[in-house]
């Protein structure tokens, strides 16, 4: 793909530097204040693309959750042996007591 | 100053199937932690979540039967937010395009009215896991994760603590009708979110909510609401502000307290689950199901009043629970007398229901066993007294009632000869009381009555008994 010259880039200017942080949060992720500008640069360029987008007329389209024409995709209500407790907790980190061991959550 | 509370409920309902939503897992409650478990309940990377049947068959009857109308293509999205019950971070739910919207309920007051309250929605979600916390961790138990729910969000239309315990009784009934999950609340099977806000008047616009979770018991959904109202009548009569938040309810102090750190908790980032395709359900499929759904409690109650001739009192009693009713009706096959059979349900079995705190199937008489007691005081062939004994043998033997009333000499004496004979011997034994009875003195025929009773160890047919008495005395 041919390098954009910045003066054509359509660059949104939808998300701040607080957003940035808050989105961050919700995805438990910490960046410095440099990595949250070039993010935050990046993530309106992603945006700015998006608007671009928007000027189409999608009046008469209908919303396309999935791209595959296939629904109502069921199975019968029968039971599937299990795992066993240790295979379920193989892989965890801690285990205590036939349960995952995580990090306190209610003080 | 008065406030009008204005209350909406959100209650989450576990369905009844045998196996989870989205994998082969069983559903059963109580088994040893981690054990119904595989890698799609557990979140592993890879795995397809492939959608049970039964759980569509299950929400589209508890829709119709709520009298909702049911979206012929609904859409699953996912739920984001970290929590260590929730392994995939994210929770399989429904959001834009729900199954089921815009039903009713109609719940009975107390002044005998009846009031409609709006259903808004009905989902499909998937349970998430649970907790146990000890002193420095906290540990989970995924078997539950992936249990089918529905969760079913009523219209701000509750206005009082009362109202809102009335709707989740009605919301229970209806769905143990429609047998889609047992609705037990101590097990959580059903469980409820009361979002409450308080106004000046019914004509101000609503106020600022509070959203109160676990409430698990229908007297906790009255005591949270009440709790609630008095907190936020405080605030607002001190001048404060109410608080948008999600607060916790303590059935143990009575009190709701704040929930900290929940404050990004409602920025989910929905979108549609790319791993789930859109549900698409046809109008013969929801027409199958509506001619499948079982009478309702409203409808069944009208009926017994209506064809049975009960009083509203019983026929609202007898309906209130789809196996008191089945019970009920199952009684009347063995012998049609409904307010006599009703009568002997709501008090000597009931009794036996709440000392054993049990199912009416399982209290110790069957629906033909009492049916049969209630015929033979019909027939005369036992007293209305002896019939409490008579009751409580059939709970200790679980033998047919006319096999205990012959072992046991249960029978009521209408042999007027026999019966002759004792009543001559006791007017003969109370020459006072019969003279002052001769004079007119009536309420000595309780006395006589009582003498002759007695003589008869409880076995003289109290009518025959009465006129030999008046015929005897002249």
């Amino acid at each position: 793909m041919r390098d954009l010259k910045k003066e054509d880039r359509l660059v949104s200017e939808t998300i701040s530097i607080n957003d940035v942080h808050h989105i961050a949060t919700l995805a438990r992720l910490k960046f410095e204040e440099t990595e949250a500008e070039k993010i935050k640069d990046d993530l309106n360029s992603i945006l700015g693309y998006m608007e671009k987008l928007n000027e189409l007329d999608t009046t008469n389209v209908k919303p396309t959750s999935h791209t595959l024409d296939i629904f109502t995709v069921t199975r019968p209500d029968e039971t599937r042996p299990s795992l066993s407790n240790e295979e379920a907790l193989a892989n965890a980190p801690q285990a205590e007591n036939a349960h995952f061991k995580v990090p306190k959550v209610i003080e | 100053m008065k406030y009008e509370p204005v209350i909406g409920l959100e209650v989450h309902v576990q369905m009844d199937t045998q196996s989870k939503i989205f994998c082969g897992c069983s559903n059963k409650f109580g088994s040893e932690p981690n054990t119904n478990v595989c890698p799609v309940c557990l979140g592993m990377p890879g795995v397809l979540p492939v959608l049970n049947e039964k759980v569509v068959d299950f929400t589209v009857k508890a829709g119709l039967a709520l009298n909702c109308e049911i979206r012929e293509r609904s859409v699953f999205a996912r739920k984001n937010y970290f929590y260590p019950d929730l392994p995939k971070a994210y929770q399989i739910s429904q959001y834009e395009l729900p199954i089921c919207e815009n039903g009713y309920i109609d719940i009975e007051l107390e002044d005998g009215t009846s009031k409609r309250i709006g259903i808004t929605r009905i989902h499909i979600e998937e349970d998430a896991g649970k907790l146990m916390h000890s002193a420095d961790s906290s540990g989970a138990d995924l078997n539950r994760t992936g249990t089918p729910l529905m969760e079913i969000v009523s219209e701000p239309d509750i206005r009082s603590a009362e109202e809102a315990k009335a709707y989740v009784q009605k919301l229970r009934t209806i769905l143990k009708y429609a047998e889609v999950s047992d609705c037990n609340m101590e097990e959580g099977s059903m469980r409820c979110d009361v979002n409450l806000s308080l106004r000046e008047n019914s004509d101000a616009p609503f106020g600022t909510r509070a959203e109160i979770k676990n409430v698990n018991s229908f007297k906790s959904v009255e005591r949270a609401a009440k709790y609630e109202e008095k907190r936020q009548a405080k605030i607002l009569n001190d001048g404060g502000k109410v608080v948008q938040e999600t607060r916790l309810f303590n059935a143990d102090t009575g009190v709701t307290t704040s929930m900290r750190g929940k404050e990004d908790a409602h920025d989910y980032r929905y979108f549609p689950d790319p791993d789930l395709v859109p549900l698409v359900i046809t109008k013969e499929y929801i027409n199958d199901i509506n001619e499948k759904l079982p009478e309702l409690p409203d409808a069944r109650k009208k009926r017994f009043i209506d064809e049975y001739s009960l009083p509203a009192y019983d026929a609202a009693f007898l309906t209130s629970e789809k196996t008191y009713a089945d019970f009920f009706e199952k009684a009347l096959k063995t012998h049609n007398n409904p307010k006599g059979v009703s009568n002997l349900i709501m008090s000597e079995l009931m009794r036996q229901v709440n000392d054993k705190q049990c199912e009416i199937n399982d209290a110790g008489c069957s629906a033909e066993n009492l049916a049969e007691i209630v015929k033979l005081i019909d027939k005369g062939t036992i007293s209305g007294n002896i019939s409490k004994k008579l009751f409580e043998e059939v709970i200790a033997t679980g033998e047919k009632p006319s096999v205990i009333v012959e072992k046991k000499g249960m029978a009521q004496n209408s042999d007027e000869g026999e019966l002759e004979s004792i009543v001559q011997k006791v007017i003969d034994a109370n020459p006072d009381e019969t003279e002052r009875f001769r004079a007119g003195d009536k309420k000595l025929q309780g006395f006589f009555m009582g003498q002759i009773m007695r003589e008869s160890k409880g076995k003289a047919n109290p009518g025959v008994v009465s006129q030999l008495l008046n015929k005897l005395i002249k």
